[in-house]
């Protein structure tokens, strides 16, 4: 029972990392209808950010300023490389963040360097008292913060102007721009949101155990979060993000015993398996808008 | 008077081409003049094209009398990636299905052909069947049938949807190659790759005329040739064309009776039919592989090959996959012209970093700029002289 526990707690620790980072695929996809692929590098980017800043200035202050730093390079990306190709088909968009990925990761590990770097959190490995079991404190804090954002994201996209223009925009773009709303501006918008999204994951990535140059490989297992919940639903990814978190936790900690066969690390592939499972009975996700297409 | 005249300067123009009379034949000094609709689906369709492609063919069989073996390796394993980069193109280019997958075949060809061939004795699975054309062919044959696997989730999802499957299919597959260690031979051990012998005459080993560097060149060059002529027959015939109406509309195309069940599932089984040869030839002529090399990074790098050379057609897609082949060794050079550039892993700009950036940057630049690659840049170059000294 005390194992459950402490499994589920790791579960939605990382899950919250998964769901950060879905929220930022979800973000970028209402806006734009492109999947970018280049959220892993902004993730890092952000840890990076983070592991040197909180030397300085400790872990609590370098947050947000890496959540700055994320959101001006996804800001920048976005300028640059997403602008001269709006109305080009989506999938040389996705593409380009693709390279655009390649680019900022060769930057971001020349910074990390070959060994393994750490974030300078507060926490580390220490445990608190949850249930009257031993939990990490990392998950519990990852778990917070990351209900906080949701939170604030929520209350962005419902009680603000730029929220309610960016959600006229994710139902219909032309439409909104002809009641005025600028939709480059929401562009931007999504693309930095998304970047300081990134960051924040990157933030609690690495805490107790570092970052090295393969960290980025985590954050694709957000994809099959955002595929689970829906590619163009918030609520989906905080919820495909918590249970890809769950499942690869709860896999971590019975599949050596149950099914030794599977190989080690089984763990890192049972997102994908969960998202090919789900995706041959709700090809829009769990909690997706079904696609009605015209010709 | 005003009315006869346009029909009596009508009539010598149309009798040419009377449907009745419907005769291909080309007409001097009018290369892109076809008379007939067969004409122009010709595998050649113009004369420059039938005579340049002969010479590039006889001047790439000369290569290996002029450069060292280092090169030789590196331009049979371009010819071999080239393989593979026409099968992402079949699929991705012309039917339109976006697979970030491919590495995942390129490893299932690698293994199936290590297998067959590989010693019945030894510490890995092995059948000792190392005859050339049953291994390649095999190969293409299991990544084929792994591509089948693939075809149900494609022709329920479409567009980025279908990428993100594909890159899950990446993951699962560098899991299984790294844990199945008695066909791979786990990480960081690896195992021999397939034994290229044709008629009991074992071409990796010096033969009397040629030595082995150059027997694989000329191994490889053949196969690509054959490859592209038959990739170029399938995109010109009716399932080519099926192939794009797909990647056009995929709706209207349904309405129009093309299968889209069918097509969207024929474009992955060909295309990983040509992973799969690709990654036999490939696992033979590098001799190494690590399980774990089967990547995402992989599956970029022929995308990359795809994009650079030129979406959708075929003499692009050997132009990239050269490009892309060749960067890493042209990227070697830098640190003797620019000294910032470093050749040692540990310091910042070296050779490594450099080459990543330069696929990233690439992609990025062509993708922006150039769009159809560098088969855009040579069909420029082409207009350009075609039309000189005037501008168009």
């Amino acid at each position: 029972m005390s194992e459950l526990v402490e499994v589920v707690v790791r579960g939605l620790g990382t899950g919250s990392v998964y769901a950060l980072l879905a929220l930022g695929f979800v973000v970028i996809y209402r806006a734009t209808r492109v999947i970018s692929f280049a959220q892993p590098a902004f993730m890092v980017a952000g840890a990076a950010a983070v592991s040197y800043l909180s030397v300085e200035i400790g872990y609590v202050l370098a947050v947000p300023v890496a959540v700055l730093i994320g959101a001006g390079l996804a800001l920048a990306v976005e300028r640059t490389t997403i602008r001269p190709m709006i109305g080009k088909p989506v999938f040389v968009i996705a593409i380009i963040t693709l390279g655009v990925d390649v680019v900022v990761r060769v930057f971001v590990n020349a910074l990390i360097g070959a060994d393994v770097r750490q974030l300078g959190d507060p926490w580390g490995l220490e445990t608190v008292a949850l249930l009257g079991v031993a939990v990490q404190q990392r998950f519990v804090a990852s778990f917070v913060v990351t209900g906080l954002v949701v939170a604030a994201l929520f209350a962005f996209l419902r009680l603000t102007r730029y929220g309610l223009a960016m959600r006229a925009v994710a139902l219909d773009q032309e439409a909104s721009m002809a009641q005025g709303v600028s939709v480059g501006k929401v562009f931007a918008l999504s693309w930095a949101l998304a970047g300081g999204l990134a960051a924040v994951a990157g933030a609690f990535v690495g805490t107790g155990s570092g970052i090295d140059q393969t960290t980025y490989i985590v954050a694709f297992a957000a994809l099959p979060a955002i595929i689970l919940g829906g590619i163009d639903s918030i609520g989906g990814a905080v919820v495909g993000g918590l249970g890809v978190g769950l499942v690869q936790s709860l896999v971590a900690a019975y599949q050596p015993d149950v099914a030794p066969w599977l190989g080690s690390n089984f763990q890192v592939v049972t997102p994908y398996l969960l998202m090919l499972a789900v995706l041959l009975v709700r090809p829009y996700g769990l909690f997706g808008t079904p696609e009605v297409e015209r010709v | 008077m005003t009315t006869t005249l346009p029909t009596s300067r009508e009539t010598p123009r149309t009798a040419g081409v009377m449907p009745t009379r419907r005769r291909s034949r080309s007409l001097r000094g009018r290369p892109g003049m076809f008379t007939s609709y067969a004409q122009e689906l010709r595998l050649f369709n113009t004369r420059p094209k039938r005579i340049w492609v002969r010479l590039i063919i006889l001047g790439a069989l000369f290569i290996p009398l002029a450069v060292t073996d280092e090169w030789l390796r590196l331009l049979a394993v371009g010819y071999v990636a080239a393989i593979g980069a026409i099968g992402l193109n079949l699929v991705t280019g012309y039917a339109g299905q976006v697979t970030l997958g491919h590495a995942f075949f390129i490893g299932v060809g690698a293994y199936t052909a290590a297998v067959i061939s590989g010693d019945p004795n030894g510490s890995t699975l092995g059948l000792g069947i190392t005859f050339l054309p049953i291994w390649v062919l095999a190969a293409g044959v299991v990544a084929g049938l792994c591509g089948l696997l693939v075809a149900p989730l494609a022709v329920r999802l479409r567009g980025l949807y279908l990428a993100v499957v594909t890159l899950g299919l990446v993951f699962l597959g560098e899991h299984i190659f790294k844990t199945w260690d008695a066909v791979t031979g786990g990480p960081g051990v690896g195992r021999p790759a397939a034994v290229p012998s044709l008629f009991g005459y074992e071409l990796d080993q010096d033969g009397p005329v040629f030595s082995a560097m150059q027997q694989m060149y000329l191994l490889m060059l053949t196969l690509l040739v054959i490859f592209a002529v038959l990739a170029r027959n399938l995109v010109r015939s009716k399932v080519g064309r099926a192939f794009a109406a797909v990647r056009d509309r995929d709706i209207a195309a349904e309405i129009m009776g093309v299968g889209l069940t069918k097509h969207k599932a024929l474009a992955f089984v060909v295309s990983s039919f040509y992973a799969g040869c690709a990654g036999a030839l490939l696992y033979t002529v590098t001799g190494f592989f690590d399980p774990g090399s089967f990547n995402l990074l992989l599956s970029v790098q022929f995308i990359a090959m795809v994009l650079i050379g030129g979406v959708a057609t075929i003499s692009g897609s050997i132009m990239g996959a050269l490009f892309i082949t060749l960067l890493p060794r042209l990227v070697q050079e830098l640190p003797s012209l620019l000294p910032a550039v470093s050749s040692s892993p540990t310091e910042f700009p070296n050779v490594f970093q450099v080459e990543s950036l330069l696929y990233g940057l690439l992609i990025i630049g062509f993708l922006i700029f150039e769009p159809r690659g560098l088969f855009g840049i040579w069909i420029r170059i082409r207009s350009y002289w075609k039309a000189w000294p005037f501008t168009y």
